[in-house]
């Protein structure tokens, strides 16, 4: 525990958290390890968590019909994935695929929802933290989507 | 005495009219990718030796189609074979496309001002390539790897739309192979199998290691893509006079006297193509809108 605490508390998305939620996400987390190819979750199944990625690399992929997965990106230590536990209806849009072996800290989002509902002030840091990474995100598949390498027309 | 119109006699050298296109032999074909090939090319007749520095472009003559400005993407330091890498986009590059070994390509240059290394000399260096930019990036690797000792750490980030548009793969890995060099690659998309770093190019500066307070980087690729980049490096920390990157205007002359490829007071061909990011910021993000 003292162990999950410590990263917890050094990892940037944690951040200036109070004492006292800090200590409350560490009693949602656990250590997970995933083997390459094998999946953290998938698309259409219930949202019940969120991952810090310890070491390991994972692909975020979408099913094209006919077509074997598109990698829409990867995510690597230090990273955040998903926050389809915190937004209705709380299921996975996306495949996640470890690329290689991948350590993680997994977070209990169903728990945290409802600790979220019953105080307001935990809820709007998590929500502030998340936007923060929603948007970084946004930002890169804005330049992806404009397909700059491709041929100008 | 220069009999030929194509030389000029300058301070007792024989050198190319920057007017007239040289011959130049294809002495080999690469194939990089589908839409991209490099040519190695010789010159022909009294001119032995091909001298320029890295960033600097020739204007490129299909014979019978067309002229237009690539960069060099070879090693200054090989000046008998001159290379350039690019990729078949429209009337001019298809032509070139098409060219087999032995043909002859007509060739006017080096023009432009080269990426600055001297100011690099005693800091990290950063390279951030968006995908044919690399090829005019490529002699500045080079040089920069021939004198090693002089520099900090050297990164190279690189970005391409696909991992079968990755450029370069031999100078690649060799690259990756080498303990005084950083190497990260990332795709725009690739079919899940791919062991790689997908995601743009901007997503590899937060972690690379350097240090951004004494890092000089100099970016290539789309416009768009340098822009993204520049934020993003500045965001980490690095100062934008430090941050230089190439710019592309249709060109006729490249020698700063027919104005085509003037941008807002610059002519690209003679003050750049390689420009700080602190002169051109204002000018590039007016373009766009
Ligand atoms: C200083 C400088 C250095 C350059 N270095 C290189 C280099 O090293 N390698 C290289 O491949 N190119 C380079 N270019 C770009 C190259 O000059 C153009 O791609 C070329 O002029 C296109 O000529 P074209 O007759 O084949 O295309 P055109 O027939 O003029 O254009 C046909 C179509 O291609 C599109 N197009 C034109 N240029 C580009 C482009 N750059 N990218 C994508 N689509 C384009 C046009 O919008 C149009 O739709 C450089 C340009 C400059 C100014
Ligand atoms: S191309 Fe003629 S002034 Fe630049």
């Amino acid at each position: 525990m003292e162990d999950l605490k410590r990263i917890l508390v050094e990892h940037p998305f944690f951040k200036d958290l109070h004492q006292e939620y800090l200590e409350l996400i560490v009693g949602c987390a656990s250590n997970v390890r995933f083997d390459a190819g094998q999946k953290l979750f998938t698309e259409g199944t219930e949202a019940n968590e969120f991952y810090l990625i310890r070491v390991g690399k994972v692909a975020i992929e979408l099913k094209v019909p006919g077509q074997r997965e598109i990698i829409i990106q990867t995510l690597q230590e230090g990273d955040i994935i998903g926050w389809s536990w915190l937004m209705p209806p709380y299921v996975w849009h996306f495949d996640a695929r470890a690329v290689e072996l991948t350590r993680a800290i997994a977070l209990d989002g169903k728990c945290l929802r409802t600790k979220c509902e019953l105080d307001k002030n935990l809820g709007y840091e998590l929500l502030k933290r998340f936007s923060s990474v929603m948007v970084q995100q946004f930002e890169a598949t804005r330049l992806q989507l404009l397909d700059v390498y491709g041929n100008r027309s | 005495m220069a009999t030929d119109p194509k030389l000029q006699t300058i301070k007792g050298e024989y050198k190319q009219n920057p007017m007239i296109p040289w011959p130049f032999q294809i002495l080999r074909v690469k194939r990089e990718t589908e839409d991209t090939f490099t040519l190695e090319l010789q010159p022909t007749g009294d001119l032995q030796e091909f001298q320029f520095q890295p960033g600097q472009f020739n204007m490129l003559y299909v014979y019978g189609v067309g002229e237009i400005p690539i960069s060099i993407s070879g090693d200054p330091l090989n000046p008998r074979i001159l290379v350039h890498t690019t990729r078949a986009v429209g009337i001019v590059t298809k032509a070139m496309d098409k060219l087999p070994r032995g043909e002859i390509i007509g060739v006017r240059g080096p023009f432009g001002k080269p990426w600055p290394i001297e100011k690099a000399i005693g800091q990290d260096v950063v390279f951030v390539a968006g995908g044919i930019g690399l090829a005019p990036l490529r002699p500045a690797l080079y040089d920069v790897l021939a004198q090693r000792e002089k520099f900090g750490k050297v990164v190279l980030l690189y970005g391409t739309r696909t991992p079968a548009d990755v450029l370069f793969r031999q100078d690649l890995e060799h690259w990756r192979s080498r303990f005084d060099l950083e190497v990260y690659i990332t795709v725009d998309r690739a079919m899940s199998g791919w062991k790689g770093n997908v995601g743009v190019v901007t997503t590899l500066i937060p972690r690379a290691p350097f240090d951004p307070r004494h890092t000089v980087a100099y970016v290539c690729g789309p416009e768009v893509m340098m822009r993204f980049t520049a934020t993003e490096l500045i965001k980490r920390g690095v100062e934008a006079h430090n941050i230089y990157v190439s710019l592309e205007r249709n060109m006729k002359c490249a020698i700063g006297l027919c104005g085509h490829c003037q941008f807002g007071p610059f002519f690209v061909c003679k003050d750049g193509p390689v420009f700080s990011y602190s002169t051109v910021k204002d000018l590039l993000v007016k373009w766009e809108l």
